[in-house]
């Protein structure tokens, strides 16, 4: 088993690069940095040389890849204001020693801008995972049971429906009917159709749950429906097995069935899906955050791939991508822990 | 006497043996296909939405899908604008048939695009296998590894910039739909290209592959004639869903501004402006986002529901989740 996480480890590095070089390669070709920088006062176009020879930005884009991968302070330092002494060393570390490298718009560390706003995107997340999660079970498992009964062609039709349906489409009509139509009919307590919480209250639990239920309720109506299916098909396959038909006749009760025979085995192809689906938890929903300006990683990487800052898209998406190849690993060592018959050689 | 018995005899034809000649694999796909009763709902239902967004074009033209007129801007639906007007004035039922247009051709390039790109990466991957393999498989992992949305935003932006008008098929549309047809079919053929990549795994093994080899066919034929045809089924099936998929990428991304750009309509890029009107004076503005909303909805789920009975009906060993 050892040996077995050790290759997938090794393996994992080849890929990382590849996903570096490919998306370093894009990022660098979305736009001209600097000509997001000049704000209200025009730069002048011996001072844009300048900040591109500082920024190190007129460097070919393979040293560029180099720098942001191992660090530009053993470089040789070139002579950027034209004054004929070479300035100082450069300061990145490269992401191989664990420095990401330097917001351009916000001018603070990568690492410093995505932890601020992490901790949004995971609550949000995290919290329309577990509703994912348990409803999907009970739905899942309750359409299962009574196959082709009212309630589960109902829920299958409804989960057709979400699985067809863009975010925005349920996002902006449980804006319409919540946040506009409540406010019409006089009702009281319409939900907040945007941001995190009221700058007037401050961030308290109250007012970011309150402002959490919209964006919620629509990334799991979308999610709902996959996950609810899939629950009933393994379901499916797991009550026509003979030791379910075993269990019956032994006339053991309908719930231990369900419970312990049934749900213990189905939950197998349910961990996989899941921890499959944990780490995309870490990108957010993009659209979703924008629509409902959940100040979280889809907004943060939506406004810095508009401003051409490659050193914070480059940040998210790496952490992205390692969760990915890390998750992958952890759900391949769960299911073989929680399935004795699974050996990695 | 003897005559008589070396006579053929003339059996009875029976009703049975006129009406029921040996089923060929067509007829029982369609068979299987036609017992899927939301299938074929599926099917009338995209029909119906082809006609309007194609028969909807000789009621308006695309002059008047762009005309704006400033006077009448955000007017709820009525009887001269059933779906009503968007925030420059432009009538939405003109706009949601040439959007229209625009959507469902977005999703067949796209796939077709897709397609291409996974066959071919698939097939050479499962077939010659080795280094070849692992060096495409990099790379197929390595695109899935990012989300496809953050895929889409990148290379929409990577390829964005000053491109052309393209005329084709009698219209003239902004040259970001080609863009958008390329980059959703650069981000989602990893799947299709896995999927082919191990049905030539398992096909390359068989002994009319082994006698194609010891009759001196030549590889290309071997992969396009002999192993390719046996994976259609999986191929048809994940293309068709993948006409799903491809709208609502293209849904996602004119959504967030970085797609198809105007006067050129597509159903994803006329929701774009709508946010910004939910809890104005203008009620809300919903038939902003409803009507288009509604099309991408009905296109796609029709298009899943005759996806899945496809599966059924030519490729029964895959399961549906």
């Amino acid at each position: 088993m050892t040996r077995y996480i050790i290759r997938r480890l090794l393996q994992a590095i080849p890929l990382l690069f590849i996903i570096s070089i490919v998306l370093f390669v894009l990022m660098k070709n979305v736009g001209d940095p600097i000509a997001t920088l000049g704000g209200r006062t025009a730069t002048r176009s011996e001072d844009r040389i300048r900040l591109r020879c500082q920024l190190g930005l007129d460097d070919p884009i393979y040293m560029q890849y180099v720098y942001w991968l191992v660090g530009n302070d053993w470089a040789t330092p070139k002579d950027c204001d034209k004054d004929g002494k070479p300035e100082r060393l450069g300061k990145l570390h490269g992401v191989l020693r664990g420095d990401f490298g330097r917001s351009l718009t916000v001018r603070k560390p990568v690492t410093e801008v995505i932890a601020e706003k992490l901790p949004n995107t995971l609550l949000l997340m995290i919290a329309a995972e577990i509703i994912i999660i348990i409803g999907a079970l009970f739905v899942g498992i309750y359409s299962a049971l009574h196959q082709y009964s009212f309630f589960d062609n109902v829920f299958s039709t409804l989960a057709f429906i979400g699985f067809s349906m863009p975010i925005f489409f349920i996002a902006l009509f449980s804006m319409y009917i919540f946040g506009v139509m409540f406010k019409r009919w006089g009702l009281p307590y319409y939900f907040p159709v945007t941001g995190m919480y009221d700058p007037r209250v401050g961030p308290t639990v109250p007012q970011v749950l309150w402002h959490m239920v919209l964006p919620i309720f629509s990334i799991a109506t979308i999610s709902f429906a996959g996950y609810s299916r899939y629950i009933r098909s393994t379901m499916l396959e797991v009550m026509g097995q003979d030791y379910i038909r075993t269990a019956k006749s032994k006339g053991l009760p309908r719930r231990d069935i369900v419970m312990v025979h049934a749900l213990k085995n189905a939950s197998l192809p349910i961990v996989t899906v899941v921890g499959l689906d944990l780490p995309l938890l870490l990108g957010g929903a993009v659209v979703t955050e924008s629509i409902f300006a959940w100040p979280g990683m889809g907004s943060l990487f939506l406004y810095h791939v508009g401003k051409g800052d490659v050193a914070v898209v480059m940040g998210i998406l790496m952490l992205i991508a390692v969760a990915v190849v890390v998750f992958q690993l952890i759900t391949d060592i769960t299911y073989a822990w929680l399935d004795p018959r699974i050996h990695y050689e | 006497m003897e005559d008589a018995l070396n006579r053929p005899v003339a059996l009875p034809r029976t009703a049975a043996d006129e009406i029921a000649p040996p089923l060929s694999p067509a007829n029982l796909a369609w068979r299987r296909f036609r017992r899927h009763r939301m299938a074929l709902v599926g099917c009338v239902l995209l029909i119906s939405l082809i006609l309007y967004a194609i028969g909807g074009s000789f009621v308006f033209t695309e002059a008047e899908a762009n005309h704006n007129d400033t006077k009448i801007i955000l007017r709820a639906p009525s009887a001269e604008h059933p779906f009503g007007t968007d925030d420059i004035g432009r009538d939405i039922l003109a706009r949601t048939i040439y959007g229209g247009q625009i959507s469902l051709l977005i999703g067949l390039a796209a796939v077709l695009v897709e397609t291409l790109i996974g066959v071919a990466i698939g097939a050479l991957a499962g077939y010659f296998g080795g280094f070849i393999d692992s060096i495409l498989m990099r790379v197929t992992e390595a695109i899935l590894c990012i989300p496809q949305i953050f895929l889409l935003i990148v290379m929409s932006k990577f390829f964005a910039g000053d491109i052309p008008d393209v005329r084709m098929f009698g219209r003239t549309f902004s040259g970001s739909v080609v863009v958008i047809i390329l980059i959703i079919g650069l981000t989602s053929w990893p799947y299709l290209a896995r999927i082919v990549r191990a049905e030539f795994l398992s096909i390359k093994e068989n002994e009319f592959i082994l006698a194609a080899h010891a009759t001196g066919t030549p590889t290309h034929e071997i992969i396009i004639r002999h192993i390719l045809p046996n994976t259609v089924a999986p191929i048809i099936v994940s293309a068709t869903l993948g006409v799903a998929g491809a709208i609502l990428a293209e849904a996602y991304i004119s959504f967030l501004g970085l797609g198809v750009q105007a006067p050129t309509a597509t159903w994803g890029n006329m929701i774009e402006a709508s946010r910004h009107y939910i809890g104005t004076s203008h009620e809300g503005a919903y038939w902003l986002w409803l009507f288009p909303g509604l099309l991408i909805v009905l296109t796609v789920l029709s298009i899943n529901f005759v996806g899945d009975g496809l599966r059924d009906a030519i490729d029964p060993r895959s399961r549906a989740v």
